[in-house]
């Protein structure tokens, strides 16, 4: 009981939306995208990860392919990759603009991804171009109820 | 049954494409071609490539993973492809099986690297019911402890792409090329290349397996064969492809890294 409690208030603290029903954690301020990439938007400027039930599923990542700085990214479309048990698997932008910083640590320690996908482990981040796109993305609730229907179809 | 209950039942539609001797780069060029720009499902089978050619994985570097020395020295063809996985000399004894499927035609399968490597682990099983101790095993597929395919994956939005070498047959000398990998399977257990693999033709005939996968895909989706010429119907002309022949000049530059790296482990000179 003690650990959880002492659980739940780290949770709060990270404001992190914990479930002991054993789903994938979620962050409520971010904004998800369906193929399960996060972004925080603050004023123009948006970082992009992938989220706790993309690196779930994906299992170990050995390998980040980033974009270069300066590229554009379009909402929706594929922009940098991860390889994990034999696959790359595109890594898609939620929103749209031009990379202005891309995770540098991750060449050296892809793991990053699988072991703190909100935080050390960003991918990109974006000088977005459309800032109403945001309101087509789910919050942290709509996106915990969509990673639960897809893992229930399957 | 009903119409409509016929209806739910009818397999999705699957281009099935035929070669032999089709050199892999050319292999993966089309590949990629068809998961990126076109929306059908393929299986493409090719007997055999026409050269002896190493096949890196999106990652892979070639030096940690290859000899260079005799490897520029004999002339070697480098490729590196655009989906995931490590490393592998493909000749004219490799048979190659792709599958190409959008997410929606396999619906049970959910996309990522394990649910699909499952799927696929199924289909070979069927195939080679009654041929050897067949497995699916740490994502190898394995006679016993031995392997004989190696397979790799790309993902996207909406569609994935599994692919495989098997090894109907080798030159035990090709695999000098290759450095055992530093990333390997634990059933690997350390041991070298001509230790770890098997030929497939110790099992079966190439018209046999080949009919059998032909059958076995069959009963998955209404396949539809195709010849290569009507391949620009289905998708894009033009591409821009990410797998490519690794250059002299960049296989130089990994050579004296690799050397660099041989002298600070050892404190030798001598590669």
């Amino acid at each position: 009981m003690a650990s959880r409690l002492w659980a739940s208030r780290a949770a709060s603290y990270l404001r992190l939306s914990v479930s002991y029903r054993g789903f994938a954690s979620v962050v409520k301020d971010l904004k998800y995208a369906d193929t399960h990439e996060w972004v925080k938007v603050e004023g123009t400027s948006a970082t992009i990860g992938i989220t706790d039930h993309a690196q779930d599923h994906l299992g170990d990542v050995v390998y980040v392919e980033l974009p270069e700085i300066g590229a554009s990214v379009t909402q929706g479309n594929s922009f940098g990759a991860v390889e994990s048990v034999k696959a790359t698997s595109d890594v898609n932008s939620p929103i749209s603009g031009k990379v202005v910083e891309v995770n540098e640590e991750l060449s050296n320690s892809p793991g990053l991804v699988n072991a703190s996908p909100y935080e050390n482990g960003w991918v990109i981040k974006v000088e977005m171009s459309n800032t109403g796109e945001v309101d087509s993305l789910m919050d942290s609730d709509r996106y915990s109820k969509f990673c639960e229907e897809e893992d229930a179809a399957h | 049954m009903t119409v409509t209950q016929a209806r739910n039942v009818v397999p999705p539609l699957m281009n099935i494409l035929k070669f032999k001797g089709l050199p892999i780069l050319q292999q993966l060029h089309l590949e990629e071609r068809l998961f990126r720009s076109s929306s059908d499902n393929w299986c493409i089978i090719n007997d055999g490539t026409n050269a002896p050619t190493i096949v890196m994985g999106v990652s892979g570097k070639p030096s940690e993973l290859l000899e260079l020395k005799p490897v520029l020295q004999d002339k070697v063809p480098v490729v590196g492809r655009f989906t995931g996985g490590g490393t592998v000399i493909v000749d004219p004894g490799t048979i190659f099986v792709t599958f190409i499927c959008n997410k929606d035609a396999v619906p049970n399968v959910e996309p990522y690297p394990r649910p699909i490597m499952s799927w696929s682990g199924l289909i070979y099983e069927d195939v080679f019911r009654g041929i050897g101790d067949f497995h699916l095993r740490e994502n190898d597929y394995v006679f016993g402890n031995r392997k004989f395919g190696g397979n790799a994956q790309s993902i996207s939005k909406k569609r994935w792409i599994h692919h495989t070498s098997f090894l109907w047959d080798y030159d035990i000398r090709n695999m000098a090329y290759l450095k055992v990998p530093r990333r390997a399977p634990e059933y690997r257990s350390a041991r070298s290349h001509v230790e770890f693999v098997c030929h497939m033709k110790d099992y079966l005939s190439i018209p046999d397996f080949i009919g059998r996968t032909v059958k076995v895909v069959g009963t998955h989706f209404s396949l539809r064969p195709m010849q290569f010429e009507e391949v620009n119907i289905h998708a894009k002309t033009s591409f821009d492809h990410s797998s490519r022949l690794l250059t002299d000049t960049e296989l130089e530059a990994a050579l004296v890294s690799q050397k660099s790296l041989y002298r600070e482990d050892t404190g030798s000179s001598q590669v």
